[in-house]
């Protein structure tokens, strides 16, 4: 089922510039409003940040600031018992935040869609964020999350488009993880 | 040390209960799963047997995907303490239709009786009060109750409302473990539907 509201199509009108229509931030943005995605918890990220800024001024989504990452993962396990999807957006360092939690998702077989910008993968400027940043796919498998890895940016949007049909329609978790290859990697520099 | 708490948990949660109607209610793990269950098991109750720290979450994402309900979660000390940047994540959203009730026996009752942050003075009712929660209160006698209850269940959220509780322990009532049988019987008893 799909419920668009002309205000918050990405591709057309609102915010967003019509030179900007093929940035990946408006097509997964569009691929959430396709899955219905109504619940959009975060923390503040730069990578996705034109995302989260699409989110918020939709008026047909539920954008929700977090405090710690592992918040969103009960967040979207009470918004599904109530019948609506969502999604939680962090970089990789919140992946570490949010282990133990996802055995709420895993034992109660809740849907569970995340979209991940890395940090500390691919030439990292910060060392502290390399240690996780290494391990964050890895640990991911371990908790029993399918992991999709885009390193492009027009493969964003049909690996959300997959990870969305898979978590919602089976009951699992599935993280899409942005590469700093496609993000780029902050540089520390005025 | 301050006087013991004498609340009995398990007649103020069935006192709570009691008149909770259609409202839907979520555990967190430990005894306030078992003090909801001692009550009497239900469709509507989402217990949680793990996932520390989650339960106002889970709450608050219930409160938000069902705006015409009311939702009540029910937690202890130990749990809300893991979880405390919670409050503020629910302010931020103010739903008006959720309440949360603290069991604060002072303890840690799953591991042993440990004392607790709140054992020393926290005070989470002033925590959420503070983060911006529209009312909270911290009951101490049965028969303050009486005067809550209605409130707990009526007034525009998000509220919370600690219970100093004594920390006698009461026999175990577990009810079903099985999260994805509790998860699609919650949805099935609200929605009408367990798939997607």
């Amino acid at each position: 089922m799909t419920r668009r509201a002309p205000e918050c199509d990405g591709a057309q009108s609102g915010p967003v510039a019509a030179a900007d229509v093929q940035h990946w931030p408006n097509l997964v943005f569009q691929k959430l409003r396709e899955f219905d995605v109504r619940h959009v918890t975060y923390v503040p990220d730069a990578g996705q940040a034109r995302l989260i800024e699409l989110c918020q001024t939709c008026r047909e989504m539920e954008a929700t600031v977090l405090t710690t990452e592992e918040e969103g993962i009960g967040i979207l396990a009470g918004a599904w018992l109530g019948g609506e999807r969502g999604v939680l957006l962090m970089q990789s360092s919140g992946v570490g935040n949010c282990i133990n939690m996802l055995s709420l998702a895993k034992v109660c077989s809740f849907p569970l869609l995340m979209i991940v910008s890395m940090r500390g993968e691919w030439g990292e400027a910060n060392p502290w964020q390399v240690p996780m940043g290494q391990i964050t796919a890895e640990n991911l498998r371990l908790a029993g999350v399918i992991v999709y890895e885009v390193t492009e940016a027009e493969a964003a949007a049909p690996a959300v488009e997959a990870a969305a049909r898979i978590a919602f329609n089976g009951g699992l978790m599935v993280a899409v993880l942005l590469s700093q290859r496609m993000l780029g990697a902050k540089l520390f520099k005025d | 040390m301050n006087e013991p708490n004498e609340l009995s948990r398990r007649s103020a949660v069935a006192r709570i209960l009691a008149d909770r109607r259609d409202t839907l209610v979520v555990t967190g793990l430990g005894s306030p799963t078992y003090d909801c269950a001692a009550v009497g098991d239900h469709p509507l109750n989402f217990y949680l047997w793990g996932a520390m720290g989650s339960a106002v979450t889970v709450g608050l994402g219930l409160a938000l995907a069902q705006p015409e309900r009311r939702v009540l979660v029910l937690t202890g000390d130990g749990e809300m303490l893991m979880g405390l940047g919670a409050l503020a994540t629910v302010a931020m959203k103010r739903p008006h239709n959720l309440a949360v009730v603290v069991i604060d026996n002072e303890h840690f009752g799953e591991t042993g009786m440990q004392r607790s942050h709140t054992s020393a003075g926290v005070d989470l009712a002033g925590i959420a009060l503070t983060c911006g929660f529209r009312w909270t209160t911290t009951v101490k006698q049965a028969g303050e109750l009486d005067k809550v209850v209605p409130i707990l269940h009526t007034a525009e959220g998000p509220i919370v409302v600690v219970l100093k509780v004594s920390s006698d322990r009461d026999p175990l009532v577990l009810p079903p473990w099985d999260g994805a049988l509790l998860k699609s019987r919650f949805r099935q008893a609200l929605l009408n539907k367990s798939r997607g």
